[in-house]
């Protein structure tokens, strides 16, 4: 099998890889697709349809202190991005998900209609980087308060100033530090 | 609908996580609510129409159950909307036990990520030290040149970690349904494992034990004949759990039929490890994406048929026979060598070249202070613990820390098939689903 893909690699290295119209890369010797926001959907649906059954995980990362990160070529990088991991059970196969997601206008559409599973990740994902999911069922806060302010795993949430919340002292703690 | 709740956020509130009362719900976001898409047909929303706004006629209740419940293991809250005792709908509540565990492994140096990964899954941590250590191995490039012994000795401990967790279900299991001395001997039996680990390790949880690179010890002298005596104990009592539970009239009553799912149901909701086996899908990763070497050790991937309650404790039972196959094959198996690998990057050097070679304490010096540096990348590796598949996702920005670890948690997705177990059920029998499903809080929030 090495020995029919090395040399196609070897002629094209301009074409880059594609499924179903998306660009696939590799990190790691794992498989990565990086679809715009426009194609998600869309690409999900038919990776559904072709035996990845399971969304495994999702989750996203806020690279705000990382803006230079190696991405393929084509692919902007934007503030965030949310990464779904899809298994295929029938084929033993793991494929991951790269959205980037910009910070002007957070918001990805949600997979619950595909995987239902993904309701409590997606709101992880909303709770921890105020990321919203358009047409998410119940996208409320899941591991902070309701009344918590801000996005703790955004990386300009500051950790040094969190205010404790049954403490009647905040005062004096800020002006020691 | 389709952007009202995105428009409020905007606004800067937040909407409640309760369960609403169903005079304040219409028929499709009833329909749309946590995981009734599966449990509710378009055609059962349509013959509901809308729902009686008069609470005259509602003749159901919300009922709390949590977060201070001794059957919710920990500090789940489970909110109910029952008619009379029959569970309509549920909803867990989750966040209780919050605190920021991958916030604070971005500020941990990738020696240090252990002892934060490990109180994740407080009953089967040296999985997650393993799932950790592995992703960071993998951003290395250096997951192919871990020691066999290491990697045995690996599998060696997941395998006895898999056995105390399960026998720990099997004793909270008993004790949910009121087998008290199933209790007890369910917590002896997981002792007599802890104390195994406690000679390896130091510790008898959190042991902060499989590092990236290897392991932080060799086995103690004597353990060959400390685990062969473990055994030896443990096989002839899970037979006298059979006794006391599998076979038993009450037993089964309780859990045969309970808390039923589907194979479909499962897959669609995430769901792994005993959850989705008790359904009929062999699906074990061991198995089916084998890591470490269990390729080239014989178990049976057990499965059930019904995906009730009883399936998943059975499942459990089992697998801690199947554990004891492993663990036998590894004794005899376990093959001489180095527990770490020596690479200068990643270990520190052997404690003997310290008394000797300035250089060397540097060295050792600098890897607990500093850290090593990690190659920029990302990766996400799974592994089947004993709940199911726990994955490790890591960002790393080519610093000494992850710039995100995220680890996927495996009863965090569990718990996502409890209001879709306990529908049309007993509230009775809820006490037995949450059992069966076995989450653990700290690692369902993390």
């Amino acid at each position: 099998m090495d020995d029919a893909t090395t040399p196609e690699s070897e002629a094209a290295p301009a074409a880059p890889a594609m499924l179903h119209g998306v660009l696939l890369a590799e990190s790691c010797g794992q498989r990565v697709l990086h679809p715009g926001r426009d194609q998600y959907l869309k690409l999900v649906r038919s990776l559904l349809d072709e035996t990845f059954t399971v969304c495994s995980d999702l989750t996203a990362v806020d690279y705000l202190l990382h803006p230079q990160r190696r991405l393929p070529e084509g692919v902007a990088a934007e503030r965030f991005e949310v990464v779904v991991n899809l298994l295929s059970m029938e084929r033993r196969e793991r494929l991951r998900l790269r959205v980037q997601v910009p910070e002007a206008d957070a918001t990805l559409p949600t997979l619950f209609d595909l995987y239902p599973g993904t309701e409590a990740m997606e709101r992880e994902v909303y709770d921890m980087f105020g990321i919203a999911f358009t047409d998410h069922p119940d996208l409320t806060r899941i591991l902070m308060p309701e009344d918590w302010e801000g996005h703790p795993l955004r990386k300009d949430y500051d950790q040094g100033r969190i205010p404790v919340q049954f403490s009647t002292d905040f005062a004096s703690r800020r002006g020691g530090a | 609908m389709t952007d009202s709740i995105v428009d409020v956020i905007r606004e800067g509130n937040d909407p409640e996580q309760g369960l609403k009362p169903r005079s304040e719900i219409t028929a499709r976001e009833l329909l749309r609510e946590v995981g009734s898409v599966l449990r509710m047909s378009e055609a059962e929303v349509a013959k509901l129409g809308d729902i009686p706004a008069d609470p005259a006629e509602d003749q159901t209740m919300i009922l709390n159950m949590g977060p201070q419940h001794p059957s919710t293991h920990g500090v789940l809250r489970l909110m109910l909307e029952l008619r009379g005792e029959t569970v309509l709908r549920c909803k867990p509540v989750i966040g209780y036990l919050h605190t920021g565990m991958e916030k604070t492994g971005e500020n941990l140096t990738y020696m240090q990520g252990g002892t934060n990964v490990t109180r994740m899954d407080y009953l089967s941590p040296l999985n997650n030290e393993l799932v950790f250590s592995m992703a960071v191995e993998k951003l290395l490039g250096i997951e192919d040149d871990i020691p066999e012994r290491a990697v045995w000795m690996r599998m060696l401990l997941s395998e006895l970690n898999r056995m105390s967790s399960h026998l720990l279900f099997m004793a909270s299991n008993g004790m949910d349904l009121g087998a008290v001395s199933m209790m007890i001997y369910g917590w002896r039996e997981r002792e007599e494992v802890l104390r195994f680990l406690q000679k390896v390790t130091g510790l008898r949880m959190n042991h902060n034990f499989i590092r990236p690179g290897g392991l932080a010890a060799d086995l103690p002298a004597g353990w060959r004949d400390d685990v062969l005596q473990l055994l030896e104990m443990i096989l002839p009592r899970l037979d006298e759990y059979d006794v006391l539970m599998t076979g038993q009239p009450i037993w089964r009553d309780r859990l045969q039929g309970v808390g039923v799912i589907t194979a479909k149901e499962a897959e669609a909701l995430g769901a792994t490890g005993p959850i989705l086996r008790s359904t009929g899908v062999p699906w074990d990763l061991r198995r089916d994406m084998p890591y470490l070497k269990y390729p080239e050790v014989e178990f049976d991937v057990i499965v059930g048929s019904y995906g009730d309650a009883f399936d998943r404790y059975a499942i459990r039972l089992n697998e801690i026979r199947e554990s004891i196959r492993i663990v036998h094959q590894i004794v005899d198996r376990l093959p001489a060598g180095d527990y770490r690998i020596q690479d200068k990057k990643v270990t520190p050097p052997p404690r003997a070249r310290i008394d000797e070679s300035m250089e060397a304490l540097i060295h050792h010096f600098k890897i607990f202070t500093e850290g090593f540096k990690v190659p920029e990348g990302e990766v996400y590796v799974a592994i089947e613990s004993p709940r199911g598949e726990i994955g490790c996702y890591i960002a790393s920005d080519g610093s000494a820390t992850p710039y995100r670890i995220h680890v996927r948690a495996p009863s965090f997705v569990n718990i996502q098939c409890l209001p879709h177990m306990m529908c049309g059920g007993l509230i009775a029998d809820a006490v037995a689903v949450i059992s069966s499903v076995d989450p653990v809080l700290g690692e369902v929030d993390r």
